[in-house]
């Protein structure tokens, strides 16, 4: 909860384009951290400035769908769970983040992130199936985003585990050196504020509730593969083309900072083992 | 191989046969069919009423709160009856498309509820939706400012088509199918919902939504015509 004074200052500040020691399009740093279970196949924790958020890659055997015989299945859940703030409560999901884990479920699907072909076992019968569960650790705005690179993360971060094929069982703790069939290209969510005439992007807490409309884009190398608005702020059209132009700009900035960490953040893996 | 024809022989920016009436459901305050073709979508819209349960209620103003689901006979493979997580993503982004528009300032701790309910899916069915919301509201007399209008967009492969059909979503050539789902207030051409799957390049997203807007434009006449010719 903020008040309608701190709103309001938040709004005027972000008017004239003040932010706390950045300008409206810089984003706050980006920190990962893999391997946050040793239970999971691939996991990792990222922080974007105080939002911080934790994603596993669990992996099993499984039925692929009648209408996807030859490809594996993902299942993306989010849970905004209440250690994170005041604001969530326990219970089942609610459409806040329903509405994450759908988006990051279509870009991770529609960029072709994972090659889901390669995840087949015996076509019409057995695939495997990948869940990738995400949870907020502390919200300070931009969980969207931050749950976005931690899903990237966690799955460049899995090794499959061993199938043992007589016993159609999983042997859960036995990882192989096997990586996931990944793109090389990293998939990124890019959401855009709007408060008045300003864009603005990556957004505290305060300047999250202030924020009029957003919009959120996933990019793979320059293309868009999903997009939502949320809220009920109308978009002009003048609005949109403007946003378009830098969202692909900002998006090629963001996709090399953002596989920066990633590679930094695997090698620190490396040398811990 | 390009797309240079599409499946049902229309025009690359021609809508199916679009339908519209309003009245379908007498028990409603304001109720609507509209159908893209084969997708057809019902709207009911029931208030204002008190706002039940009561902690939902907001002092200042009346509340818009939509429900969009599918029968479960509507789809070729059955659908689970009930709400799912894709149901309830709908109904969100149906409410913010629609609310815009919709003035509740006279009606403090009252609801509007508008239920969805798809009959029969071939593609589209969150826009087909949307247009009969809009028409229902409309008709319910509920204050608003405008309507709202919504159609599909798709880029198959690299061309852009207007109102995709379930064939054209499931287009693998090329670059495949990209399903770009928008709405616009009806005079003043804003967009309310943008949602997109697929690949496409902002270039080229920035010129299908103002195809999706152009044919906005002749949606809007049938809606129009459909609330002028209801009957009491």
């Amino acid at each position: 909860m903020i008040s309608n004074l701190t709103k309001k200052r938040v709004h005027d500040y972000l008017l004239e384009g003040k932010r706390e020691g950045r300008g409206l399009l810089d984003y706050r740093e980006i920190e990962i951290e893999l391997g946050v279970s040793k239970n999971a196949e691939g996991s990792a924790r990222v922080k974007v400035g105080k939002t911080e958020v934790v994603a596993g890659v669990k992996l099993d055997v499984t039925e692929p769908y009648t209408d996807h015989e030859d490809e594996g299945t993902l299942i993306t859940t989010l849970e905004l769970l209440p250690l994170s703030s005041p604001r969530f409560e326990a219970g089942p999901p609610k459409i806040e983040a329903i509405e994450i884990a759908r988006i990051v479920d279509r870009e991770v699907r529609e960029s072709k992130f994972i090659d889901f072909k390669k995840l087949c076992i015996k076509k019409g019968e057995k695939v495997w199936g990948i869940f990738l569960d995400i949870f907020s650790i502390n919200d300070d705005g931009n969980l969207l985003d931050a749950a976005g690179i931690a899903a990237v993360a966690a799955l460049r971060n899995a090794k499959m585990p061993k199938y043992d094929e007589k016993e159609d069982k999983v042997e859960y703790g036995e990882l192989t050196n096997k990586g996931m069939p990944l793109n090389k290209e990293t998939p990124i969510i890019l959401t855009f504020h709007k408060i008045g005439n300003k864009i603005f992007i990556d957004p505290g807490q305060e300047e999250e509730k202030a924020s009029e409309g957003r919009i959120s884009f996933g990019f793979l190398d320059g293309n868009i593969n999903a997009c939502q608005k949320g809220n009920d702020a109308p978009l002009k059209l003048e609005e949109l083309s403007e946003i378009l132009e830098t969202a692909e700009k900002k998006a090629e900035e963001m996709t090399e900072k953002i596989d920066k960490a990633i590679e930094k953040a695997l090698k620190a893996r490396e040398n811990r083992k | 191989m390009a797309y240079t024809k599409r499946f049902d022989g229309r025009k690359f920016d021609e809508t199916r046969d679009i339908k519209a009436e309003v009245g379908i459901i007498p028990n409603a305050d304001g109720s609507a069919m509209f159908a893209f073709g084969d997708t057809v979508a019902v709207a009911a819209v029931y208030g204002p009423k008190i706002m039940h349960p009561q902690h939902s209620q907001d002092p200042k103003k009346g509340t818009l709160r939509v429900t969009y689901d599918m029968l479960s006979f509507s789809v070729p493979e059955r659908k689970k009856p009930g709400p799912s997580r894709r149901s309830q993503e709908i109904s969100k982004v149906t409410e913010w498309a629609l609310s815009p528009v919709v003035n509740l300032d006279e009606f403090p701790n009252t609801v509007v509820d508008v239920h969805i309910m798809i009959f029969q899916a071939n593609a589209s069915t969150r826009c087909a939706g949307i247009n009969a919301a809009a028409i229902a509201l409309a008709h319910a007399g509920v204050p608003m400012s405008d309507l709202v209008s919504s159609v599909s967009v798709g880029k198959m492969d690299e061309t852009i088509v207007v109102d995709v059909i379930k064939e054209e979503e499931d287009y693998e050539e090329g670059e495949g199918a990209t399903d770009i789902a928008t709405a616009f207030t009806s005079n003043s051409g804003k967009l309310t919902l943008l949602q997109l799957d697929g690949k496409i390049s902002p270039k080229k997203l920035d010129e299908a939504v103002e195809k999706a807007r152009d044919a906005c434009k002749k949606i809007y006449e049938l809606q129009k015509k459909t609330l002028k010719e209801a009957k009491e």
